[in-house]
């Protein structure tokens, strides 16, 4: 498990005046977990990504990963073995000039024996559903390719944990849907955790929890239901609502009662007859 | 306009040369350039032309893939050929006004002439047989014993293989920066060479920043998967040095040995 508790980010500026990034978060992320964190350009899910795996360290509060302590120095290693993360890049994330190489970098820094290396390989680019591209070069690779190799580049290395920092904000609509299958595939049968950032809504229906994130705070969270059914507050933070969510909302301000958590057009057609 | 590049270029393949340990290969041609600078006469070239034919038979690289190659060396070889030619004193054979050819100019920049086409055949063969990993792996391996005396042996090895891998990504990103800057109506063709000069700093500049912000990303993606340097790091293609590679490797050394004393 992921706790997150009370953590405040703060950097400076070129200017060196102080930006708070994260003002208190406070988090836990259970094993096993889809979890969704949306929120706009500056809410801070970024920066909150990168304290799961130390790559930015708290200011204040505390992020304990399995119980280890991300403050630690010497537990660096551990919990990013343990937290493996995919950016939303996917040409600045690969290493290697063939895609093999590149899955086998992260086992490669673990000091893993080779002939295991050669297996996880395998096994990982056989998941993420790329078995046969392995002497492939990367830039030949589509974008939604490009990070799925990403992505099995970090499952070889065998985290319990994914972070995922915005991994379909730069792809076609064809290599989004690659994407969100694979994770979803890759937390339903290998049961890894996963961490999923975006600004696209429709990547948070089916989500097992969602949460908003707007000015480095927690606005809300809950099940995705929940969470579109609150369309004012979604419409305040500039967000997009399912279209028939906010229907439903429309009708109930009309004076019409429907179920104000229905997200799809089926939902709304047994609804009103 | 920049599909013709063919550094780095490698030609997949499973013959003998290609299955090759990369250390012999980089050793090899390291003994093949010192070599070819102690030839004294130009019919020991015939020896150097039969050696890199057969590696080119052997490796079953089209020979016109391989001169291609030498494109790019054209305007070196044809200024360092005029220099010798008409800068060697000696025995005057013909007179152009100031300029003399003499004997001694023929003969050294035949020698230069060769030197240089069979320097980049022999290390283009090189690059063409060899995967850019295992390329940089054999040469991590070679620089590993003076890792001791402080040098960076695997940092110099993955910066290799890291600018290998973001040439392709680098020369799109120029490919699109141009074709924007056009948009805009840039113009890059016209005009002497200081303004086609100048028109390229708006290339450049965002050029640039893009590579620096692609490898700070880089770098925090390389952190995250673990990456600490060369300390407990594994690899999974092992490198393995046959017999057959200490053959290759001795028979290269001796051949050098041999035009330094004999050819």
């Amino acid at each position: 498990m992921i706790k997150i508790d009370n953590v405040i980010h703060t950097y400076k500026k070129h200017s060196d005046e102080e930006v708070q990034a994260l003002c208190g978060i406070s988090l836990d992320i259970q094993e096993g977990e889809f979890l969704v964190i949306i929120g706009h350009n500056g809410s801070g899910k970024s920066t909150l990504a990168k304290h799961l795996n130390t790559l930015l360290i708290p200011s204040e509060g505390q992020v304990l990963i399995d119980g280890l302590d991300s403050t630690d120095p010497d537990m660096v290693w551990n919990i990013r073995s343990r937290v493996g993360m995919v950016f939303q890049n996917p040409d600045n994330q690969l290493i290697a000039t063939t895609v093999e190489d590149d899955v086998a970098f992260g086992c490669e820094n673990l000091g893993i024996e080779s002939g295991e290396i050669r297996a996880r390989v395998d096994d990982a680019l056989a998941t993420v559903g790329m078995a046969g591209f392995g002497n492939k070069e990367p830039h030949y690779l589509s974008g939604g390719q490009k990070q799925r190799v990403a992505i099995a580049g970090v499952i070889a290395m065998r985290p319990k944990y994914l972070v995922l920092d915005e991994p379909t904000a730069m792809l076609d609509p064809r290599g989004r849907q690659e994407v969100m299958e694979t994770i979803h595939r890759l937390n339903k049968e290998e049961g890894l955790t996963i961490v999923h950032i975006t600004h696209y809504m429709e990547e948070a229906s089916q989500a097992d929890r969602v949460v908003v994130m707007e000015d480095g705070k927690i606005v809300a969270q809950g099940c995705p239901r929940e969470i579109f059914s609150q369309v004012k507050l979604l419409k305040s933070l500039r967000m997009d609502v399912p279209p028939m969510t906010e229907l439903a909302s429309i009708l109930n301000e009309a004076g019409l009662e429907v179920d104000k958590t229905l997200l799809t057009v089926e939902e709304m057609v047994d609804a009103l007859c | 306009m920049f599909r013709d590049i063919t550094i780095g270029q490698y030609l997949p393949g499973e013959s003998f040369i290609h299955r090759l340990d990369p250390r012999t290969k980089i050793l090899s041609v390291l003994f093949f350039m010192v070599g070819i600078f102690g030839l004294k006469h130009l019919y020991s070239y015939l020896f150097v032309l039969a050696l890199t034919l057969t590696v080119i038979l052997v490796a079953r690289i089209p020979l016109g893939y391989l001169l291609k190659g030498l494109k790019p060396i054209f305007i070196i070889l044809i200024f360092t050929v005029g220099l010798h030619l008409f800068l060697t004193p000696g025995q005057i054979l013909v007179e152009i006004g100031p300029l003399s050819i003499t004997l001694e100019g023929i003969m050294k920049a035949s020698f230069m002439a060769l030197r240089l086409i069979f320097l980049v055949l022999f290390a283009s063969l090189l690059t063409l047989t060899t995967a850019p990993m295992s390329l940089t792996d054999g040469l991590e391996k070679l620089l590993a014993p003076f890792a001791k005396v402080g040098l960076p042996a695997h940092e110099l090895a993955m910066m290799m293989s890291i600018a290998l891998r973001f040439i392709p990504t680098l020369i799109d990103e120029t490919d699109k920066i141009m074709k924007a800057q056009k948009a805009r109506g840039a113009d890059f063709e016209s005009g002497n060479i200081w303004q086609r000069a100048k028109s390229m700093i708006p290339i450049l500049v965002p050029l640039f920043v893009s590579a620096f912000r692609r490898a700070d990303e880089l770098a925090m993606a390389m952190e995250a998967r673990c990456y600490r340097g060369s300390e407990g790091r594994t690899r999974m293609k092992q490198l393995v040095y046959r017999k057959t590679d200490l053959i290759v490797t001795l028979g290269m050394g001796s051949a050098m040995v041999a035009a330094f004393f004999f050819l």
